[in-house]
């Protein structure tokens, strides 16, 4: 996943306040955090000299714009399919006790990742603890996977 | 409900439907599972003769004149083949006097034997689940060889007396050459040991046990490791073959880790066994014959040695029946080489290299998803399950059976 300072070095770091905010430090923020969006960076966008910083730029953010709105990003070509995250979810185990909790597949529909063709997919991201007024910094399924295929932006 | 049989963990809780052609929205199989149940619709084998197709009556036929004119038949394969079949092998082997090998000879053979004879001890998975809060994966990478292995035993699943599992109660110790991906996921609990060197590691764990100074370099990390294992209530190693191929002629060592483990506290050891019923055969060769791989039925009575070994027997056979298994990819070249150029006879549900140079080729259902069977799983557990797929094609067992009967 992508830094600021790695979006930083990309960006004119003229401080211009083009984009609304007072520094590029913090437009770098605002683009991980999806509240801004690269075009709204003018200068780079209709000067010449930043072309090749601008396609870079691009290509580090698109990951982060596919995020779910709780910042989830799989990557369904590294996944082992081993079902880490299925049974160590809170909410994954809370929906399906008896199945879940246990290390079998789900069978209840409240759950939010399962395993499916052999890759993990998730549903229901409305339940995830990260999400909604009273998130937690939950982070079961990022750090009981074997092969970074999940992750938070 | 269908049942995985890509790998000896023999998954029951898989939710699949063929539609078409094709396999979709399949529940709960992993990444090596999902591509196992794909093998269903490609490279698919036909009855042959010398690359010739015939029609299946031939192919059996011919197989068994092979048989029939071989002095030193070898039989060769089994291990992903169900009980069933792997009995009318075992028969088969013992009326025609053969070599009867299986993929554990070069495997984890010697620490099956040592488990079936009760000199280490063992438990079942789910004894795993419900009690152990350690898990060591010893050569092993379950993350790599059997994905669902942590999520559904040894890691991550709540059980009877670990119902806060991996958060609070319990502990994954990952010893290897290098950092695998279970590795990382056992954080700070990683042995880095050099090729080979599995057994000063033992013995520096057996140091540690008795309170005295470890011969290694991180003196206090080892010294860590020792206060974890006598703090264990039910400790489960699972030996890779890694491990195996490193301790292979140091066993009594292994045992006697384990005996002095068994003295402060309850330690077990499940062999991290491949294929899904290579334990099957073990177990039922050692029921007839005392041993669990390497048999020889010429002259009437079971003898056991290293000549009837597949790596040997390879060279000294004059004809093979190979079931299930590709002897010419994984044996070294110069056996496979030599392999090649005798009269083989093929079962295999898919094309392989060594369906490629079989003299006679025999295409047979996939069991698990065209054909149902018995089979062990690694911690010893005898799973049955029923096909998902209706197939034409014969069973490992009725080729067995023909073949004997045309004998």
């Amino acid at each position: 996943m992508v830094s600021a300072m790695e979006i930083y070095m990309l960006l004119p770091k003229t401080n211009c306040k083009k984009c609304g905010v007072p520094t590029c430090m913090a437009f770098a923020v605002g683009l991980l955090r999806r509240e801004k969006k690269v075009d709204e960076c003018t200068p780079m966008i209709e000067e010449k000299k930043y072309e090749a910083k601008l396609k870079k730029l691009r290509e580090v953010i698109a990951p982060i714009e596919n995020a779910s709105e709780t910042g989830l990003i799989i990557h369904p070509e590294k996944c082992f399919g081993c079902g880490n995250c299925v049974v160590a979810c809170p909410v994954n185990v809370a929906a399906d006790p008896t199945r879940c909790g246990i290390g079998l597949g789900p069978q209840s529909d409240r759950v939010i990742l399962k395993v499916e063709d052999g890759v993990v997919v998730c549903n229901n991201l409305k339940e995830c603890r990260r999400f909604g007024p009273n998130k937690t910094l939950c982070n079961a399924c990022t750090v009981t996977c074997p092969s970074k295929a999940i992750e938070f932006v | 409900m269908a049942t995985c049989t890509g790998c000896s963990l023999l998954c029951e809780d898989i939710e699949a439907t063929v539609k078409d052609g094709g396999l979709s929205h399949v529940k709960n199989l992993c990444r090596k599972g999902h591509g196992h149940f794909q093998s269903i619709f490609t490279e698919r084998t036909v009855p042959s003769i010398d690359g010739q197709k015939v029609d299946l009556e031939m192919a059996i036929a011919a197989a068994a004149e092979v048989l029939k004119n071989a002095k030193r038949p070898l039989l060769y394969g089994w291990s992903n083949s169900t009980f069933e079949a792997q009995a009318v092998g075992i028969r088969l082997a013992e009326k025609i006097g053969a070599t009867i090998d299986d993929t554990s000879s070069f495997c984890q053979g010697i620490m099956m034997e040592h488990i079936l004879a009760g000199r280490i001890p063992s438990c079942t998975l789910d004894d795993v689940r419900n009690y152990a809060d350690t898990s060591i994966f010893w050569g092993s990478d379950p993350s790599n060889s059997h994905p669902r292995h942590l999520s559904r035993f040894s890691y991550y699943p709540r059980g009877d007396k670990r119902q806060r599992s991996y958060e609070e109660e319990r502990t994954c110790i990952a010893v290897d050459v290098r950092m695998s991906s279970t590795a990382q996921l056992c954080s700070n609990y990683y042995f880095r040991v050099q090729p080979g060197g599995d057994a000063e590691f033992m013995e520096a764990v057996l140091s540690v046990l008795d309170g005295k100074i470890p011969k290694v370099a991180d003196k206090k990390k080892m010294i860590e490791l020792g206060t974890l294992l006598k703090k264990t209530e039910f400790g489960v190693i699972f030996p890779g073959l890694g491990m195996v191929y490193s301790m292979e002629d140091k066993m009594d060592l292994f045992e006697r880790l384990m005996v002095r483990l068994n003295e402060i506290t309850t330690f077990r050891a499940i062999p991290m066994v491949g294929h899904y019923n290579m334990r099957g055969f073990n177990e039922l060769l050692r029921e007839k014959t005392g041993f669990v791989n390497r048999v020889s039925f010429k002259g009437g009575a079971a003898a056991h040695g290293p000549e009837n070994s597949v790596l040997s027997a390879a060279k000294s056979c004059d004809a093979a029946l190979v079931i299930g298994s590709d002897p010419l990819s994984s044996l070294p070249f110069g056996t496979a080489r030599l392999l090649s150029k005798k009269p083989m006879i093929a079962i295999d549900s898919r094309r392989s290299l060594t369906t490629d140079a079989a003299k006679v080729v025999i295409p047979s259902a996939i069991s698990g998803m065209e054909a149902g069977g018995t089979a062990v799983r690694m911690d010893g557990v005898k799973i049955k399950f029923e096909p998902i797929v209706e197939s034409k094609l014969p069973t490992d067992e009725q080729i067995l059976i023909r073949i004997m009967e045309a004998i």
